[in-house]
């Protein structure tokens, strides 16, 4: 099934993925304009009606492929397997059907060894309607994932969508070989509401939404070592650093553990008492650290570049 | 949860070779559209999944016009609704039959 | 059972675990002569960027130091910590490496297993118990993936409608019997025999490797689609060129 005869941007026509907002596209949109032409083949598409069986309970709408697309396709020539979560669907949260579709992509990925696997995150974590069927699922993806890693797969995370990538999807994101995240990307395990609910509004603001992206955004992320790319929010940037990231990184074993582990206590210890990301930027010596939020995506990237190199080995 | 379903003659077979296409998300005031080329040329259906119970009358005056418009004949129109005001719907329909009636690039 | 209880049960030749403000870190003797690698949470304990990486450090240290025995993780934990620290700290990462370290030294021979036996939540579930290969409960273990009143807040649905809606499935609400119909856990140990006897038959009975836990959940009537929906899509892209 080619997904590029099944949906065109809502827009009038769209010039090229240059200028196509990440952001704003549906994950159907970012996997067609993502993927070359007519490359596109869908497992499981929406035609085959494999909805959530736990919604009607809550009286609440399914969408007809749960909200993930997944499939093959090349990019620049390169076939790749590729799962894209619609974000505006029940927050792009994982459920049984929805999970289920990411963890056969990924065995498929261990099986072939050959295939790199792109996953595009937009999720608010697990679907409460299936709480332990959308956390089971994640636990089954993460593992799945892993035993890619080992049989040699190349696993890419990509982040810039509306409901970020929360709660279990942060783990499983942190699982994957390398991450590109835009400014609108956010990573985290808890969201900023539950953190306010939990500590006190003194603690965390949610409503402070310079907080919230000084906290948890794609800036951050990048400074901190969080995500190994920061890329401006349009298609063809996205496009051009999953190339970049399949051919950057190793292979998955024990030395890249040990040097995640040195790499977490090291940040432990020089960031272990910050108050809030600005006092760790100024602590890594960023030039103009308040800038940071203000500045362009391009002034950015050339900033974090300078600060050094993104290590491609320790995740 | 209500389902409603609509059947029409249409006018005229809806262009083009393309069997399947696919528009929108379920989302709060917005709606997804499955349309399949499944039904004889001068027929037409479309299927509705809705939560926003008691409005057939309203969707009954929608559909009805769309087939009108768009003499879509042959497909089969399924939708996933997140509680869209009609004219998104109008909308989406028209869009749905605009996707497969396109020729591939 | 006390913690105290627990660990004699299961290592009645002895142990060194040590509970360091509610991580637990050691080693215990086995039955069959050798030794099991032990972690967990104790006390229910929050889940942070600090309990994380203690816990990988034993994990990676055990297997640097090399071996094939197990690796044992007890948990009663809360859930992860929910801080404004442990988020700028990058919380997601020590999570998801403490997983990762379980996962990679299972696929190398050293069994996991995961032991709950009282509450746990969310991320920090997933970073414990649900990263190991096996995963038993005692009587009375709590796990949840969230707490009724917080989906009550989410949902605007009452907690009374929640227990009314948990009546008729498994999938969403807490409770060991429902982590057990989908899937997440096998069995439920006798607390009145001991642990060490049945912690050697759940490691003599799971030799083959893979994740079966959605196909018990299929089995179990309690996630009727995951299974075969993951399958599908794993035939489909074998096929696929």
């Amino acid at each position: 099934m080619n997904a590029r005869k099944l949906e065109a941007p809502d827009v009038s026509r769209v010039a090229n993925s240059k200028t196509v907002s990440w952001y704003e596209a549906s994950a159907r949109q970012r996997v067609r304009l993502m993927l070359d032409a007519g490359s596109f083949q869908e497992f499981i598409g929406p035609e085959q009606r494999e909805q959530s069986p736990h919604l009607r309970v809550f009286d609440l709408p399914t969408q007809f492929d749960d909200g993930i697309v997944v499939g093959r396709g090349r990019i620049a020539g390169t076939s790749i397997f590729v799962a894209a979560q619609e974000g505006r669907f029940m927050g792009g949260a994982f459920g049984e059907v929805h999970g289920a579709k990411l963890t056969g992509l990924l065995r498929a990925a261990r099986d072939t060894k050959s295939v790199p696997v792109l996953i595009l995150f937009d999720t608010g974590g697990v679907r409460l309607q299936e709480a332990n069927a959308g956390e089971l699922a994640i636990a089954e993806i993460m593992r799945a994932l892993i035993e890619a890693r080992m049989a040699g797969v190349k696993i890419v995370g990509l982040i810039g969508g509306r409901a970020g990538c929360y709660g279990g999807g942060g783990l499983i994101a942190g699982c994957c070989s390398a991450l590109a995240v835009s400014e609108q990307g956010r990573i985290s395990v808890s969201g900023p509401e539950v953190i306010e609910t939990n500590r006190g509004v003194e603690e965390f603001d949610s409503r402070d939404r310079a907080l919230v992206w000084r906290t948890m955004g794609g800036k951050h992320r990048r400074l901190l070592g969080g995500a190994e790319a920061f890329v401006d929010d349009t298609i063809q940037s996205f496009r051009n650093i999953t190339l970049h990231l399949i051919g950057s990184v190793p292979g998955f074993g024990l030395d890249v553990l040990k040097a995640e582990q040195a790499r977490l206590e090291e940040r432990l210890q020089r960031f272990g008492d910050c108050a809030d990301a600005m006092d760790i930027w100024r602590a890594k010596d960023i030039f103009d650290a308040e800038a940071v939020p203000i500045m362009s995506s391009s002034d950015f990237i050339d900033l974090a570049n300078r600060d050094g190199d993104p290590r491609y080995d320790a995740r | 949860m209500e389902t409603l379903s609509y059947r029409h003659k249409a006018q005229e077979r809806a262009a083009g070779s393309k069997s399947l296409a696919i528009i929108g998300v379920v989302a709060s005031g917005n709606l997804e559209v499955l349309v399949e080329r499944l039904l004889p040329d001068t027929e037409c259906q479309v299927d509705i999944n809705t939560a926003a119970e008691g409005f057939g009358a309203v969707w009954e005056a929608v559909v009805a016009d769309f087939v009108e418009r768009r003499s879509p004949g042959g497909l089969k129109l399924s939708i996933n609704d997140g509680g869209a005001r009609p004219d998104t719907v109008a909308l989406r329909l028209a869009q749905a039959v605009r996707l497969i009636e396109e020729e591939d690039r | 059972m006390t913690l105290d209880d627990i660990l004699a049960s299961l290592f009645p030749q002895g142990h060194d675990v040590r509970n360091y403000d509610g991580v637990l870190l050691g080693s215990g003797s086995l039955k069959t002569g050798g030794r099991a690698v032990v972690i967990g949470i104790a006390d229910r304990t929050a889940v942070g960027v600090d309990e994380a990486i203690r816990l990988s450090r034993h994990v990676l240290n055990a297997m640097e130091r090399g071996g094939t025995g197990p690796i044992l993780v007890l948990v009663d934990s809360d859930s992860q910590r929910m801080s404004k620290r442990d988020e700028l700290l990058g919380l997601n990462e020590f999570l998801a490496h403490l997983a990762k370290c379980l996962i990679y030294a299972d696929m190398q021979g050293r069994q996991t297993v995961g032991l709950l036996y009282g509450h746990s939540a969310a991320g920090a579930f997933l970073a414990t118990a649900l990263a190991t290969r096996v995963l038993v409960a005692l009587p009375g273990a709590e796990p949840e993936v969230m707490d009724l009143p917080s989906m009550s807040k989410v949902t605007k649905l009452s907690i009374d409608v929640l227990k009314e809606k948990a009546k008729s499935t498994p999938v969403f609400a807490p409770g060991l019997d429902n982590l057990a119909q989908t899937g997440a856990v096998l069995s439920t140990l006798d607390e009145k025999t001991s642990l060490a006897e049945q912690l050697q038959t759940l490691l003599g009975s799971d030799q083959d490797g893979g994740d079966r836990r959605d196909r018990l959940g299929k089995t179990r009537r309690g996630r009727p689609k995951a299974a075969d929906i993951a399958e599908r899509v794993h035939d489909l892209a074998l096929q696929s060129k």
